[in-house]
């Protein structure tokens, strides 16, 4: 019997990685919640939409045509299930909610490409209507060809706070201002790691030069302070590097401090996570082809470390190599070297990014204990201290068991990192000692229906 | 850019930056007719409309959706029929029809 080889995630660590294994000749299946391939990065717009792509993707506009036609051509070898989430996974079987129907699948290899989403520290006021993660705000413009806002603030640190403020202006949007936590200084000693891909470095600067050409205010080395607003948000406050308190009238701020992986389903399946400092987050323990500590298991792209589209897409083609390797297949040696050099150089220019968008850990520790920390539940980030200072909570899972921080439907996927950051400083110890907040099936919230069938064993088996 | 049939874009939090020429998708949000688009997920046509896509359960105030993504699940809704949604990864249909508040005590 062949093996039953499952892909979770059809963005492009996923579409390559099904692409290459059905290109020698072995069948996939390819789960992915969204309707057609790409993932976040390389979204889709809906039937009906006419922007072409080089509206829609700007100068990776080529990448993204040929990761969305990677698929075609292949309909016989690649099972590509869309709107399908894989809400659980125990021992060799997925569970699945396609479009309201239960489903379970068994597979013998599996390669997790499950993506990232946007990392935010919380601030005054970040509940209100108008308040949006950053790569949110890129999505509404991609998908629905909206801005989140008549004036957007974009406030964080993260290469994708010139790159979306940038897009918005060129699409028409009003833009109000730019407001990065991370010093100029750290900009500049970023710089030779940086250039390790120069081509991604002249990028980005060009957008930071085409803003302040357009007379968009950059500020660097800034303290987001808070949002304004009664029903919606009406302003940003913030302290300059300089110390002085400035006011941005807004009606939306878009937010972001860098991505996090999205790992629940290696979670559940048990692999072994290590701390990653330089991205300051926990990450799948993997060897440099993605296998996980899990046999028969495999993780790629930005799901299994952030380093974007490009890596992601190398990551993918490498996990599928050392799958067909596994099985006894021939791989071809000089194109596994090739990878590894090319990721190697991408991992340097990360390096950069890291520093040239520093997450600033500071921000989290000194909120005021009135703030909102977790938005599914309203949990205060005093009363994360006081789980800590009070009950005695040592790490970031007892913290949630005694104040629910991290226990509603997102499961901790937002509040998670101010969390721990919150924990740690309670305990006066550094981050890691905090903990890895450990998920639970649903990953995601199912239709009462679903589960019920999944309970039942009323799913076909495939 | 096409002709664009112009749909107001109101008062609403989002600004429709371009595809304007695509059939009007009639939905009803808390009783009142709301013209959408056709492509448009429930989260777009709830702020093309408004700032508000629920209340929160806690007491601190409305909101309006945070990732986009399906990963934040700030932004499921009821709809009229009873079921719960996600309003950034549910295309509206014509008749849907979604409550940004809780039915009052007695009602569903």
């Amino acid at each position: 019997m062949p093996e039953r080889i499952i892909i979770v995630g059809a963005g492009p660590a996923g579409t390559r990685a099904a692409r290459i294994l059905a290109e020698a000749g072995l069948a996939t299946v390819l789960l992915d919640e969204a309707a057609g391939n790409g993932g976040q990065i390389y979204r889709r717009q809906p039937p009906g939409f006419r922007r072409p792509y080089a509206a829609l993707y700007g100068t990776e506009a080529g990448k993204a045509e040929r990761l969305h036609a990677a698929l075609d051509g292949f309909g016989g070898l690649i099972d590509h299930r869309t709107d399908t989430l894989v809400w659980s996974l125990d021992g060799r079987r997925l569970m699945l909610n396609t479009a309201g129907r239960a489903d379970s699948l068994d597979f013998d290899r599996l390669i997790l490409a499950t993506g990232a989403m946007d990392r935010v520290i919380p601030l005054p006021g970040w509940t209100l209507p108008g308040v949006f993660a950053l790569g949110g705000a890129q999505v509404a413009l991609k998908h629905q060809a909206c801005a989140v806002g008549a004036k957007t603030c974009f406030v964080g640190s993260s290469p994708l706070l010139p790159y979306v403020a940038y897009q918005y202006a060129r699409a028409g949007a009003g833009v109000a201002g730019v407001v990065d936590t991370t010093p100029r200084s750290a900009k500049l000693g970023a710089l030779p790691d940086l250039l390790a891909v120069p081509g991604v470095t002249a990028r980005g600067l060009t957008y930071m030069a085409w803003l302040a050409r357009h007379g968009i205010r950059y500020w660097h080395g800034a303290t987001p302070l808070r949002v304004e607003g009664g029903e919606h948000v009406t302003a940003l406050v913030f302290r300059t590097a300089g110390g002085a308190e400035r006011r941005i009238d807004c009606d939306a701020v878009a937010l972001g401090y860098g991505l996090k992986c999205e790992h629940q389903l290696a979670d559940l399946a048990g692999c072994a996570f290590r701390f990653d400092s330089p991205t300051r987050q926990w990450v799948v323990a993997q060897d440099d082809a993605g296998r996980t500590s899990v046999d028969g298991l495999y993780v790629a792209g930005d799901g299994a470390l952030i380093r974007g589209a490009d890596a992601a897409e190398l990551a993918g083609e490498r996990a599928a190599l050392a799958l067909l390797a596994d099985l006894g297949r021939p791989v071809d040696a000089a194109r596994v070297a090739q990878i590894g050099r090319h990721l190697a150089r991408i991992d340097r220019q990360r390096r950069g990014m890291d520093k040239a968008f520093a997450y600033p850990n500071h921000l989290a520790q000194s909120l005021a204990d009135d703030v909102i920390l977790c938005r599914c539940e309203a949990v205060t980030v005093g009363e994360v201290r006081r789980a800590v200072t009070e009950q005695g909570a040592d790490d970031i899972n007892r913290a949630k068991a005694f104040c629910r921080v991290g226990m509603g439907r997102c499961q901790g996927r937002v509040c998670g990192p101010a969390a721990a950051d919150v924990v740690a400083a309670a305990l006066g110890r550094p981050i890691e000692a905090a903990g890895r907040l450990r998920g639970q099936a649903p990953v995601k919230p199912v239709p009462v229906a679903v589960l019920a069938q999944a309970e039942l064993g009323e799913t076909q088996s495939a | 850019m096409s002709m664009a049939v112009t749909v107001p874009s109101g008062g609403g939090q989002l600004r429709r930056l371009g595809e304007r020429d695509r059939p009007v998708v009639t939905i009803t949000i808390d009783g009142a007719e709301h013209e959408a688009l056709a492509g448009d997920t429930l989260l777009t046509a709830l702020l093309t409309a408004g700032h508000r896509v629920r209340e929160s359960e806690f007491g601190d105030g409305p909101r309006a959706g945070f990732c986009w993504m399906a990963a934040c699940q700030d932004c499921w809704v009821w709809l009229a029929d009873g079921r719960r949604v996600r309003a950034c990864s549910t295309p509206v249909e014509p008749g849907l029809s979604v409550l940004t508040r809780p039915a009052a005590p007695g009602d569903a």
